[in-house]
Protein backbone atom coordinates (compact mmCIF):
# COMPACT_ATOMS: atom_id res chain seq x y z
CA UNK A 1 0.00 0.00 0.00
CA UNK A 2 1.06 3.61 -0.84
CA UNK A 3 1.39 5.98 1.87
CA UNK A 4 1.19 10.03 1.48
CA UNK A 5 4.38 11.63 2.10
CA UNK A 6 4.06 13.78 4.78
CA UNK A 7 3.92 17.04 4.29
CA UNK A 8 6.74 18.88 6.00
CA UNK A 9 5.86 22.68 4.32
CA UNK A 10 2.80 24.45 3.46
CA UNK A 11 2.19 28.05 2.82
CA UNK A 12 -1.33 29.34 1.90
CA UNK A 13 -1.89 32.60 0.30
CA UNK A 14 0.83 34.10 1.78
CA UNK A 15 1.86 37.87 1.00
CA UNK A 16 4.89 39.83 1.83
CA UNK A 17 6.07 43.42 1.30
CA UNK A 18 8.91 45.46 2.56
CA UNK A 19 9.17 49.66 2.59
CA UNK A 20 5.89 49.90 4.70
CA UNK A 21 4.07 47.82 1.70
CA UNK A 22 5.88 50.23 -1.03
CA UNK A 23 7.64 46.95 -2.30
CA UNK A 24 5.20 43.69 -2.80
CA UNK A 25 7.74 40.76 -3.05
CA UNK A 26 5.09 37.79 -3.06
CA UNK A 27 1.53 38.14 -3.28
CA UNK A 28 -1.16 35.55 -1.93
CA UNK A 29 1.07 32.57 -3.04
CA UNK A 30 0.50 28.74 -1.85
CA UNK A 31 2.56 26.25 -1.61
CA UNK A 32 2.94 22.41 -0.53
CA UNK A 33 6.16 20.93 0.29
CA UNK A 34 6.26 16.97 0.90
CA UNK A 35 8.96 14.66 2.35
CA UNK A 36 11.60 13.70 -0.11
CA UNK A 37 10.40 16.21 -2.40
CA UNK A 38 13.39 18.06 -4.46
CA UNK A 39 11.31 21.35 -5.26
CA UNK A 40 12.96 24.44 -7.32
CA UNK A 41 12.17 27.69 -6.60
CA UNK A 42 12.91 28.79 -10.14
CA UNK A 43 13.31 32.65 -11.17
CA UNK A 44 15.19 35.47 -11.58
CA UNK A 45 17.16 37.55 -9.20
CA UNK A 46 14.89 40.03 -7.12
CA UNK A 47 11.89 37.49 -7.92
CA UNK A 48 10.97 36.28 -4.26
CA UNK A 49 12.98 33.09 -4.08
CA UNK A 50 14.86 33.68 -0.97
CA UNK A 51 11.79 35.87 0.77
CA UNK A 52 9.49 32.90 0.63
CA UNK A 53 12.56 30.42 1.81
CA UNK A 54 12.97 33.16 4.71
CA UNK A 55 9.87 32.80 5.89
CA UNK A 56 9.60 29.17 5.12
CA UNK A 57 12.49 29.32 7.86
CA UNK A 58 10.87 31.63 9.87
CA UNK A 59 13.69 34.29 9.07
CA UNK A 60 11.13 36.63 8.37
CA UNK A 61 7.28 36.61 9.31
CA UNK A 62 4.34 37.08 6.23
CA UNK A 63 2.28 40.04 6.05
CA UNK A 64 -0.48 38.19 5.34
CA UNK A 65 -1.11 34.24 5.06
CA UNK A 66 -0.61 31.04 7.11
CA UNK A 67 2.58 29.01 7.09
CA UNK A 68 3.33 25.63 8.43
CA UNK A 69 6.74 24.21 9.16
CA UNK A 70 7.24 20.61 10.24
CA UNK A 71 3.88 21.15 11.67
CA UNK A 72 4.91 24.18 13.31
CA UNK A 73 3.92 27.74 12.55
CA UNK A 74 7.37 29.03 12.01
CA UNK A 75 6.42 32.82 13.52
CA UNK A 76 6.37 32.43 17.29
CA UNK A 77 10.24 32.58 18.88
CA UNK A 78 9.80 28.99 20.76
CA UNK A 79 8.62 27.50 17.48
CA UNK A 80 11.36 29.27 14.88
CA UNK A 81 13.94 28.01 18.10
CA UNK A 82 12.70 24.26 17.86
CA UNK A 83 12.73 24.34 13.96
CA UNK A 84 16.14 26.32 13.06
CA UNK A 85 17.51 23.45 15.83
CA UNK A 86 15.56 20.14 15.06
CA UNK A 87 13.82 20.10 11.56
CA UNK A 88 15.04 22.84 9.00
CA UNK A 89 18.89 23.28 7.76
CA UNK A 90 19.27 26.55 5.78
CA UNK A 91 22.17 26.56 2.80
CA UNK A 92 22.87 29.82 1.33
CA UNK A 93 24.91 30.88 -1.56
CA UNK A 94 27.54 32.55 0.39
CA UNK A 95 27.74 29.43 2.53
CA UNK A 96 28.04 31.96 5.50
CA UNK A 97 30.84 29.51 7.19
CA UNK A 98 32.71 31.04 10.06
CA UNK A 99 36.14 31.98 7.93
CA UNK A 100 38.94 31.72 11.02
CA UNK A 101 37.12 28.11 12.69
CA UNK A 102 37.91 24.58 10.86
CA UNK A 103 35.48 22.35 8.75
CA UNK A 104 34.89 20.52 12.20
CA UNK A 105 34.49 23.11 13.83
CA UNK A 106 32.11 24.98 11.94
CA UNK A 107 30.36 21.44 11.86
CA UNK A 108 30.05 21.70 15.55
CA UNK A 109 27.85 25.28 15.36
CA UNK A 110 24.15 23.50 15.02
CA UNK A 111 25.16 21.28 17.81
CA UNK A 112 26.34 24.00 20.62
CA UNK A 113 23.03 25.36 20.19
CA UNK A 114 21.36 22.21 21.13
CA UNK A 115 24.12 21.29 24.10
CA UNK A 116 24.68 17.83 22.36
CA UNK A 117 27.04 16.15 23.90
CA UNK A 118 31.05 15.57 21.99
CA UNK A 119 31.03 12.06 21.18
CA UNK A 120 27.66 12.25 19.60
CA UNK A 121 28.63 15.12 17.71
CA UNK A 122 32.18 13.68 16.87
CA UNK A 123 30.28 10.61 15.52
CA UNK A 124 27.97 12.74 13.26
CA UNK A 125 30.75 15.22 11.84
CA UNK A 126 32.42 11.67 10.91
CA UNK A 127 29.50 10.75 9.22
CA UNK A 128 28.60 13.70 7.43
CA UNK A 129 31.89 14.60 5.78
CA UNK A 130 32.68 10.92 4.77
CA UNK A 131 29.39 11.40 2.59
CA UNK A 132 30.42 14.36 0.94
CA UNK A 133 34.24 13.84 0.93
CA UNK A 134 35.35 16.03 3.44
CA UNK A 135 36.72 13.72 5.74
CA UNK A 136 40.31 14.60 5.17
CA UNK A 137 39.34 18.24 5.30
CA UNK A 138 37.93 18.18 9.03
CA UNK A 139 41.20 19.98 10.71
CA UNK A 140 41.11 22.60 7.76
CA UNK A 141 40.08 26.21 8.28
CA UNK A 142 37.69 27.63 5.33
CA UNK A 143 39.93 30.06 3.38
CA UNK A 144 42.09 26.30 2.77
CA UNK A 145 39.06 24.90 0.98
CA UNK A 146 37.38 25.76 -2.89
CA UNK A 147 34.29 27.14 -3.68
CA UNK A 148 32.85 23.39 -3.98
CA UNK A 149 34.10 22.17 -0.59
CA UNK A 150 33.13 25.27 1.00
CA UNK A 151 29.32 24.61 -0.20
CA UNK A 152 29.83 20.87 0.97
CA UNK A 153 30.96 21.98 4.73
CA UNK A 154 27.78 24.50 4.65
CA UNK A 155 25.22 21.23 3.55
CA UNK A 156 26.88 19.18 6.31
CA UNK A 157 26.56 22.25 8.66
CA UNK A 158 22.85 22.15 7.82
CA UNK A 159 22.64 18.59 7.95
CA UNK A 160 24.05 17.99 11.75
CA UNK A 161 20.97 17.88 13.30
CA UNK A 162 19.18 15.41 11.04
CA UNK A 163 16.61 18.22 10.08
CA UNK A 164 13.49 16.98 8.16
CA UNK A 165 13.72 20.18 5.46
CA UNK A 166 16.21 21.75 3.15
CA UNK A 167 16.49 25.35 2.64
CA UNK A 168 18.38 26.29 0.02
CA UNK A 169 18.85 29.75 -1.04
CA UNK A 170 21.30 29.38 -4.80
CA UNK A 171 23.23 27.37 -3.42
CA UNK A 172 25.43 26.24 -6.86
CA UNK A 173 24.95 30.35 -7.70
CA UNK A 174 29.00 31.12 -6.45
CA UNK A 175 30.36 27.60 -7.94
CA UNK A 176 31.77 26.86 -11.17
CA UNK A 177 29.45 24.26 -13.65
CA UNK A 178 31.05 21.51 -12.58
CA UNK A 179 31.32 22.27 -9.25
CA UNK A 180 27.60 23.31 -9.10
CA UNK A 181 26.44 20.03 -10.59
CA UNK A 182 28.40 17.91 -7.75
CA UNK A 183 26.72 19.94 -4.93
CA UNK A 184 23.37 19.74 -7.13
CA UNK A 185 23.87 16.08 -6.85
CA UNK A 186 24.17 15.94 -3.15
CA UNK A 187 20.79 17.94 -2.23
CA UNK A 188 19.21 15.50 -5.22
CA UNK A 189 20.51 12.43 -3.03
CA UNK A 190 19.45 13.73 0.32
CA UNK A 191 15.88 13.63 -1.16
CA UNK A 192 16.16 10.97 -2.79
CA UNK A 193 17.78 8.21 -0.47
CA UNK A 194 17.36 10.27 3.10
CA UNK A 195 13.92 11.43 2.38
CA UNK A 196 14.16 15.21 3.30
CA UNK A 197 12.36 18.03 1.68
CA UNK A 198 14.41 20.22 -0.22
CA UNK A 199 13.65 23.20 -1.44
CA UNK A 200 15.73 25.10 -3.93
CA UNK A 201 15.81 28.69 -5.11
CA UNK A 202 17.88 28.33 -8.05
CA UNK A 203 17.71 30.89 -11.12
CA UNK A 204 20.10 28.31 -13.18
CA UNK A 205 17.19 26.43 -15.86
CA UNK A 206 19.17 23.46 -15.67
CA UNK A 207 19.51 22.62 -11.73
CA UNK A 208 15.66 23.08 -11.95
CA UNK A 209 14.62 20.88 -14.82
CA UNK A 210 16.52 18.10 -12.66
CA UNK A 211 14.30 18.65 -9.77
CA UNK A 212 10.97 16.53 -9.28
CA UNK A 213 9.38 19.49 -8.99
CA UNK A 214 9.77 23.48 -10.69
CA UNK A 215 7.66 26.11 -9.27
CA UNK A 216 8.59 29.09 -10.92
CA UNK A 217 8.67 32.43 -9.10
CA UNK A 218 8.09 35.57 -11.30
CA UNK A 219 5.98 39.26 -10.16
CA UNK A 220 5.53 38.00 -6.76
CA UNK A 221 3.10 34.86 -7.94
CA UNK A 222 4.39 31.14 -7.96
CA UNK A 223 3.41 28.57 -10.87
CA UNK A 224 4.28 25.33 -10.67
CA UNK A 225 5.44 23.65 -14.07
CA UNK A 226 5.72 20.33 -15.88
CA UNK A 227 9.79 19.33 -14.64
CA UNK B 1 34.03 22.87 21.18
CA UNK B 2 32.62 24.20 23.68
CA UNK B 3 30.76 27.95 24.01
CA UNK B 4 34.15 28.65 26.25
CA UNK B 5 35.73 27.90 22.64
CA UNK B 6 34.06 29.81 20.77
CA UNK B 7 34.34 33.04 23.08
CA UNK B 8 38.28 32.11 22.96
CA UNK B 9 38.17 31.89 19.14
CA UNK B 10 36.45 34.76 18.69
CA UNK B 11 38.83 36.94 20.52
CA UNK B 12 41.81 35.54 18.76
CA UNK B 13 40.33 36.30 15.36
CA UNK B 14 40.10 39.84 16.89
CA UNK B 15 43.19 39.94 18.90
CA UNK B 16 44.46 43.44 18.78
CA UNK B 17 40.68 44.75 19.77
CA UNK B 18 40.65 42.56 22.53
CA UNK B 19 44.01 43.89 23.55
CA UNK B 20 42.68 47.02 23.73
CA UNK B 21 40.22 45.75 26.21
CA UNK B 22 42.43 43.91 27.97
CA UNK B 23 44.31 47.06 28.52
CA UNK B 24 41.67 48.80 29.70
CA UNK B 25 40.92 46.19 32.19
CA UNK B 26 44.66 45.83 33.04
CA UNK B 27 44.77 49.67 33.84
CA UNK B 28 41.87 49.94 35.48
CA UNK B 29 43.14 47.03 38.26
CA UNK B 30 46.33 48.40 38.32
CA UNK B 31 45.66 52.17 39.02
CA UNK B 32 43.16 50.42 41.71
CA UNK B 33 45.60 48.24 43.45
CA UNK B 34 48.15 51.45 43.35
CA UNK B 35 45.93 53.78 44.89
CA UNK B 36 44.57 51.41 47.40
CA UNK B 37 48.02 49.93 48.59
CA UNK B 38 49.21 53.53 48.92
CA UNK B 39 45.88 54.47 50.84
CA UNK B 40 46.20 51.48 53.09
CA UNK B 41 49.81 52.10 53.47
CA UNK B 42 48.86 55.34 54.39
CA UNK B 43 46.22 54.83 56.84
CA UNK B 44 48.17 51.81 57.98
CA UNK B 45 51.00 53.82 59.06
CA UNK B 46 48.84 56.43 60.83
CA UNK B 47 47.04 53.55 62.75
CA UNK B 48 50.76 52.70 63.92
CA UNK B 49 51.44 55.41 65.36
CA UNK B 50 48.33 55.86 67.44
CA UNK B 51 48.45 52.45 68.60
CA UNK B 52 52.59 52.69 69.25
CA UNK B 53 52.36 50.24 72.33
CA UNK B 54 49.30 51.09 73.63
CA UNK B 55 45.42 49.68 73.75
CA UNK B 56 43.09 52.87 73.80
CA UNK B 57 43.43 56.10 72.35
CA UNK B 58 41.68 58.95 73.77
CA UNK B 59 40.72 62.33 72.04
CA UNK B 60 38.41 65.23 72.02
CA UNK B 61 34.77 63.68 71.59
CA UNK B 62 33.01 65.05 68.02
CA UNK B 63 36.27 66.44 66.46
CA UNK B 64 36.75 66.06 62.50
CA UNK B 65 40.18 65.47 62.64
CA UNK B 66 42.33 64.43 64.61
CA UNK B 67 45.23 67.40 64.34
CA UNK B 68 42.34 69.54 66.15
CA UNK B 69 41.51 67.41 69.17
CA UNK B 70 42.64 68.76 72.26
CA UNK B 71 43.11 66.79 75.01
CA UNK B 72 44.21 68.80 78.27
CA UNK B 73 47.06 68.52 80.26
CA UNK B 74 44.34 67.73 83.20
CA UNK B 75 42.85 65.22 81.40
CA UNK B 76 45.97 63.52 80.90
CA UNK B 77 46.64 63.65 84.51
CA UNK B 78 43.03 62.43 85.70
CA UNK B 79 43.89 59.38 82.84
CA UNK B 80 47.13 58.33 84.17
CA UNK B 81 45.33 58.51 87.69
CA UNK B 82 42.86 55.62 86.63
CA UNK B 83 43.69 52.36 88.50
CA UNK B 84 43.44 50.45 85.44
CA UNK B 85 45.88 52.93 83.21
CA UNK B 86 49.87 51.37 83.01
CA UNK B 87 50.78 53.86 80.78
CA UNK B 88 49.33 56.80 79.46
CA UNK B 89 51.13 58.72 76.26
CA UNK B 90 50.19 62.43 74.85
CA UNK B 91 50.76 63.15 71.54
CA UNK B 92 50.55 66.19 69.68
CA UNK B 93 50.20 66.48 65.77
CA UNK B 94 50.93 69.26 63.96
CA UNK B 95 52.18 70.31 60.17
CA UNK B 96 55.08 71.98 59.86
CA UNK B 97 56.90 73.68 56.28
CA UNK B 98 60.43 73.40 55.86
CA UNK B 99 61.79 75.49 52.59
CA UNK B 100 61.25 73.43 49.62
CA UNK B 101 59.13 70.97 52.13
CA UNK B 102 55.47 72.74 52.47
CA UNK B 103 54.38 69.96 54.89
CA UNK B 104 56.24 67.85 57.20
CA UNK B 105 54.55 66.42 60.35
CA UNK B 106 55.82 66.90 63.74
CA UNK B 107 54.95 64.75 66.58
CA UNK B 108 55.22 66.53 69.96
CA UNK B 109 55.78 63.35 72.58
CA UNK B 110 57.63 63.33 76.13
CA UNK B 111 60.72 61.64 76.58
CA UNK B 112 59.38 58.90 78.40
CA UNK B 113 57.51 58.01 74.76
CA UNK B 114 57.95 54.32 73.97
CA UNK B 115 58.32 54.88 69.96
CA UNK B 116 61.82 57.19 71.16
CA UNK B 117 63.09 53.69 73.16
CA UNK B 118 62.13 51.19 70.01
CA UNK B 119 63.84 53.31 67.35
CA UNK B 120 67.26 52.87 66.29
CA UNK B 121 69.40 55.98 66.96
CA UNK B 122 71.66 56.83 63.70
CA UNK B 123 72.65 59.66 65.39
CA UNK B 124 72.56 61.52 69.31
CA UNK B 125 70.56 59.70 71.86
CA UNK B 126 67.18 58.74 73.52
CA UNK B 127 68.91 60.50 76.64
CA UNK B 128 69.22 63.97 75.63
CA UNK B 129 65.55 64.03 74.22
CA UNK B 130 64.10 67.66 75.55
CA UNK B 131 67.45 68.30 77.46
CA UNK B 132 67.62 71.85 75.54
CA UNK B 133 65.59 73.97 73.99
CA UNK B 134 65.35 74.97 70.61
CA UNK B 135 66.44 70.96 69.70
CA UNK B 136 64.42 69.00 67.11
CA UNK B 137 64.84 65.24 66.82
CA UNK B 138 64.61 63.95 62.79
CA UNK B 139 63.23 60.91 61.10
CA UNK B 140 65.72 59.31 58.98
CA UNK B 141 63.86 60.40 55.92
CA UNK B 142 63.65 63.33 56.94
CA UNK B 143 67.36 64.50 57.70
CA UNK B 144 67.92 62.94 54.47
CA UNK B 145 65.03 65.18 52.25
CA UNK B 146 65.89 68.33 54.75
CA UNK B 147 69.47 67.31 54.18
CA UNK B 148 70.29 68.34 57.69
CA UNK B 149 73.15 66.59 59.56
CA UNK B 150 73.47 65.98 63.37
CA UNK B 151 74.19 68.99 64.89
CA UNK B 152 73.54 71.69 61.98
CA UNK B 153 70.81 73.76 62.75
CA UNK B 154 67.49 74.22 60.12
CA UNK B 155 64.85 76.56 59.75
CA UNK B 156 61.65 74.67 60.23
CA UNK B 157 58.28 76.85 60.11
CA UNK B 158 58.78 80.21 61.97
CA UNK B 159 62.13 79.16 63.79
CA UNK B 160 65.35 77.75 63.83
CA UNK B 161 66.68 74.52 65.34
CA UNK B 162 69.42 72.55 65.92
CA UNK B 163 69.02 68.91 65.29
CA UNK B 164 69.57 66.96 68.61
CA UNK B 165 69.47 63.45 67.07
CA UNK B 166 68.35 61.39 64.43
CA UNK B 167 66.08 58.15 64.45
CA UNK B 168 65.28 55.48 62.04
CA UNK B 169 61.37 53.93 62.91
CA UNK B 170 59.58 51.27 61.07
CA UNK B 171 56.86 53.94 60.15
CA UNK B 172 56.99 55.98 57.33
CA UNK B 173 55.09 58.92 58.63
CA UNK B 174 57.25 58.73 61.47
CA UNK B 175 60.50 58.33 59.94
CA UNK B 176 59.32 61.13 57.16
CA UNK B 177 58.71 63.48 60.10
CA UNK B 178 60.61 65.89 63.14
CA UNK B 179 59.78 65.44 66.65
CA UNK B 180 59.69 67.96 69.49
CA UNK B 181 59.19 67.34 73.15
CA UNK B 182 55.97 67.70 73.54
CA UNK B 183 56.22 71.04 75.83
CA UNK B 184 58.17 73.11 72.60
CA UNK B 185 55.33 71.45 70.05
CA UNK B 186 52.58 73.02 72.08
CA UNK B 187 54.57 75.99 72.41
CA UNK B 188 55.40 75.94 68.70
CA UNK B 189 51.85 75.64 67.71
CA UNK B 190 50.04 77.81 70.57
CA UNK B 191 48.27 74.92 72.00
CA UNK B 192 48.66 75.87 75.74
CA UNK B 193 48.92 72.64 77.72
CA UNK B 194 46.84 70.24 75.11
CA UNK B 195 47.85 67.34 73.06
CA UNK B 196 45.90 65.75 70.24
CA UNK B 197 45.47 62.20 71.38
CA UNK B 198 46.63 59.97 74.49
CA UNK B 199 47.98 56.30 73.86
CA UNK B 200 46.86 54.53 76.64
CA UNK B 201 47.98 50.96 77.97
CA UNK B 202 46.10 49.25 79.98
CA UNK B 203 47.48 46.60 82.82
CA UNK B 204 44.62 44.21 82.16
CA UNK B 205 43.62 44.66 78.69
CA UNK B 206 40.10 42.71 79.52
CA UNK B 207 39.22 45.04 81.64
CA UNK B 208 38.74 48.05 78.73
CA UNK B 209 35.32 48.17 78.69
CA UNK B 210 35.75 49.85 82.67
CA UNK B 211 38.29 52.01 81.62
CA UNK B 212 36.17 53.43 78.89
CA UNK B 213 33.74 54.17 80.79
CA UNK B 214 35.32 55.71 83.74
CA UNK B 215 37.35 57.93 81.89
CA UNK B 216 34.00 59.03 79.74
CA UNK B 217 32.38 59.83 82.52
CA UNK B 218 34.95 61.60 84.90
CA UNK B 219 35.94 63.62 81.25
CA UNK B 220 32.55 63.78 79.27
CA UNK B 221 34.52 65.57 76.85
CA UNK B 222 36.70 63.03 75.43
CA UNK B 223 36.52 59.53 74.16
CA UNK B 224 38.14 56.65 74.66
CA UNK B 225 38.23 54.20 71.60
CA UNK B 226 39.78 50.93 71.15
CA UNK B 227 42.17 50.91 68.60
CA UNK B 228 40.40 48.39 66.27
CA UNK B 229 36.86 50.53 67.18
CA UNK B 230 39.25 53.79 65.99
CA UNK B 231 40.32 51.93 62.89
CA UNK B 232 37.07 51.52 62.16
CA UNK B 233 35.30 54.41 62.68
CA UNK B 234 37.34 57.53 62.15
CA UNK B 235 36.12 59.67 59.37
CA UNK B 236 39.73 60.74 57.84
CA UNK B 237 40.20 57.32 56.91
CA UNK B 238 36.63 56.58 55.83
CA UNK B 239 37.10 59.68 53.15
CA UNK B 240 40.54 57.99 52.52
CA UNK B 241 39.08 55.03 51.58
CA UNK B 242 36.05 56.29 50.01
CA UNK B 243 38.33 58.56 47.58
CA UNK B 244 40.21 55.49 46.84
CA UNK B 245 37.91 53.10 45.67
CA UNK B 246 36.19 56.45 43.87
CA UNK B 247 39.03 57.16 41.87
CA UNK B 248 39.49 53.07 41.46
CA UNK B 249 36.32 52.83 39.84
CA UNK B 250 36.66 55.61 37.79
CA UNK B 251 39.64 54.06 36.30
CA UNK B 252 37.21 51.13 35.73
CA UNK B 253 34.88 52.90 34.13
CA UNK B 254 36.97 53.90 31.31
CA UNK B 255 37.83 49.94 31.24
CA UNK B 256 34.32 49.39 30.96
CA UNK B 257 33.80 51.84 28.01
CA UNK B 258 37.20 50.48 26.51
CA UNK B 259 35.00 46.80 26.59
CA UNK B 260 32.27 48.18 25.78
CA UNK B 261 33.85 49.91 22.10
CA UNK B 262 35.57 46.44 21.67
CA UNK B 263 32.55 44.72 22.35
CA UNK B 264 30.53 46.76 20.08
CA UNK B 265 33.45 46.94 17.35
CA UNK B 266 32.99 43.14 17.31
CA UNK B 267 29.69 42.41 17.28
CA UNK B 268 29.02 45.36 14.07
CA UNK B 269 31.95 43.26 12.40
CA UNK B 270 30.45 40.03 12.87
CA UNK B 271 26.17 40.63 12.34
CA UNK B 272 26.20 38.54 9.61
CA UNK B 273 28.01 35.58 11.71
CA UNK B 274 25.90 36.52 14.09
CA UNK B 275 22.54 35.82 11.79
CA UNK B 276 24.12 32.15 10.91
CA UNK B 277 24.43 31.38 14.27
CA UNK B 278 21.13 32.11 14.88
CA UNK B 279 20.16 30.22 12.31
CA UNK B 280 21.59 27.25 13.29
CA UNK B 281 19.90 27.27 16.41
CA UNK B 282 21.32 29.81 18.63
CA UNK B 283 18.79 31.55 20.96
CA UNK B 284 18.97 35.11 21.74
CA UNK B 285 20.21 34.19 25.38
CA UNK B 286 22.65 32.38 23.71
CA UNK B 287 24.03 34.85 21.62
CA UNK B 288 24.03 37.24 24.53
CA UNK B 289 26.05 34.41 26.54
CA UNK B 290 28.07 34.58 24.11
CA UNK B 291 29.08 38.26 23.92
CA UNK B 292 28.38 38.22 27.68
CA UNK B 293 31.52 35.34 27.62
CA UNK B 294 33.63 37.50 25.60
CA UNK B 295 33.46 40.32 27.57
CA UNK B 296 34.23 38.18 31.11
CA UNK B 297 37.19 36.58 28.90
CA UNK B 298 38.57 40.15 28.84
CA UNK B 299 38.06 41.05 32.03
CA UNK B 300 39.70 37.60 33.12
CA UNK B 301 42.85 38.43 30.83
CA UNK B 302 42.93 42.14 32.38
CA UNK B 303 42.90 41.17 36.10
CA UNK B 304 45.72 38.71 35.37
CA UNK B 305 47.96 41.88 33.30
CA UNK B 306 46.61 44.37 35.83
CA UNK B 307 47.60 42.23 39.04
CA UNK B 308 51.07 41.52 37.11
CA UNK B 309 51.39 45.64 36.17
CA UNK B 310 50.13 46.61 39.45
CA UNK B 311 52.23 44.64 41.61
CA UNK B 312 55.36 45.58 39.74
CA UNK B 313 54.54 49.19 39.78
CA UNK B 314 53.92 48.92 43.64
CA UNK B 315 57.39 46.91 44.22
CA UNK B 316 58.96 50.17 42.51
CA UNK B 317 57.29 52.45 44.25
CA UNK B 318 58.38 50.37 47.35
CA UNK B 319 61.53 51.27 46.23
CA UNK B 320 60.97 54.89 46.23
CA UNK B 321 62.21 56.84 48.90
CA UNK B 322 59.57 58.88 48.99
CA UNK B 323 57.17 56.36 49.32
CA UNK B 324 58.95 53.86 51.67
CA UNK B 325 56.53 52.76 54.11
CA UNK B 326 53.74 54.57 52.73
CA UNK B 327 52.92 51.65 50.25
CA UNK B 328 51.46 48.23 51.95
CA UNK B 329 51.37 45.51 48.83
CA UNK B 330 49.93 42.76 51.26
CA UNK B 331 46.66 44.02 50.40
CA UNK B 332 43.68 42.15 52.66
CA UNK B 333 42.45 39.44 50.38
CA UNK B 334 38.69 40.93 50.65
CA UNK B 335 40.10 44.12 48.61
CA UNK B 336 41.38 42.08 46.14
CA UNK B 337 38.23 40.26 45.73
CA UNK B 338 36.55 43.70 45.71
CA UNK B 339 38.91 44.31 42.63
CA UNK B 340 37.84 41.28 40.67
CA UNK B 341 34.68 41.90 41.66
CA UNK B 342 34.76 45.04 39.69
CA UNK B 343 36.77 44.01 37.00
CA UNK B 344 33.74 41.60 36.41
CA UNK B 345 31.08 43.90 36.61
CA UNK B 346 32.92 46.87 34.44
CA UNK B 347 33.45 44.40 31.70
CA UNK B 348 29.59 43.15 32.06
CA UNK B 349 28.08 46.57 31.87
CA UNK B 350 30.41 46.98 29.21
CA UNK B 351 28.90 44.19 27.31
CA UNK B 352 25.10 44.82 28.23
CA UNK B 353 24.32 46.80 25.17
CA UNK B 354 26.73 45.21 22.67
CA UNK B 355 25.16 41.76 23.99
CA UNK B 356 21.36 43.53 23.61
CA UNK B 357 22.16 44.22 20.05
CA UNK B 358 23.43 40.96 18.73
CA UNK B 359 20.76 38.90 20.67
CA UNK B 360 18.05 40.99 18.63
CA UNK B 361 19.82 40.49 14.97
CA UNK B 362 17.09 39.71 12.78
CA UNK B 363 18.82 37.15 10.53
CA UNK B 364 16.93 37.74 7.68
CA UNK B 365 17.92 41.48 7.24
CA UNK B 366 21.74 40.56 7.60
CA UNK B 367 21.86 37.82 5.47
CA UNK B 368 19.22 39.32 2.90
CA UNK B 369 22.40 41.43 0.98
CA UNK B 370 24.27 38.75 0.51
Amino acid sequence: MNKTPRVLARATRVSKSYDEGRISVLRDVSLTVHAGELVALWGASGSGKSTLLHLLGGLDAPDRGELSVCGLDPAPEPNRLTLRRHRIGFVFQLHNLIPDLTVEENLRVPALAIGRNGRETRARIATLAGQVGLTHRLGHRIQELSGGERQRTAICRALMNTPQLLLADEPTGSLDETTGATVFELLKNLAEREGIAVILATHERRFAEACHRIVRVRDGQLQEIAA
Amino acid sequence: MEILSLVLTNLRRHRWRALIGTAGIAFGVAAMLTILAIVSGAIGMFQRILASDSHYLVFERNVSDLFFSSVTAAQVAAIRAEPDVASAHPVLFGLVSAPDHPVITCFGIEATDPRLAHATWLAGNRASFGANENEVFLGARAAEFLGARYGESIDIGRGRFRVAGILKTENGFEDGGVFLPLTAAQSFFHRGDAASVVSVKLRDRSRGAEFKRAIQAAQPGVIALENREFNSSYNSFKILNFTAWAVGICAFCLGGLGVANTMLLSVFTRIREIAVLRVCGFSRPQVATLIFGEAAALAAAGLVAGFALGFVLLAGLQRVPQFQGYVRADLDPLVLLGIVATAFITAGAGAIYPARFASRVQPAEALRYE
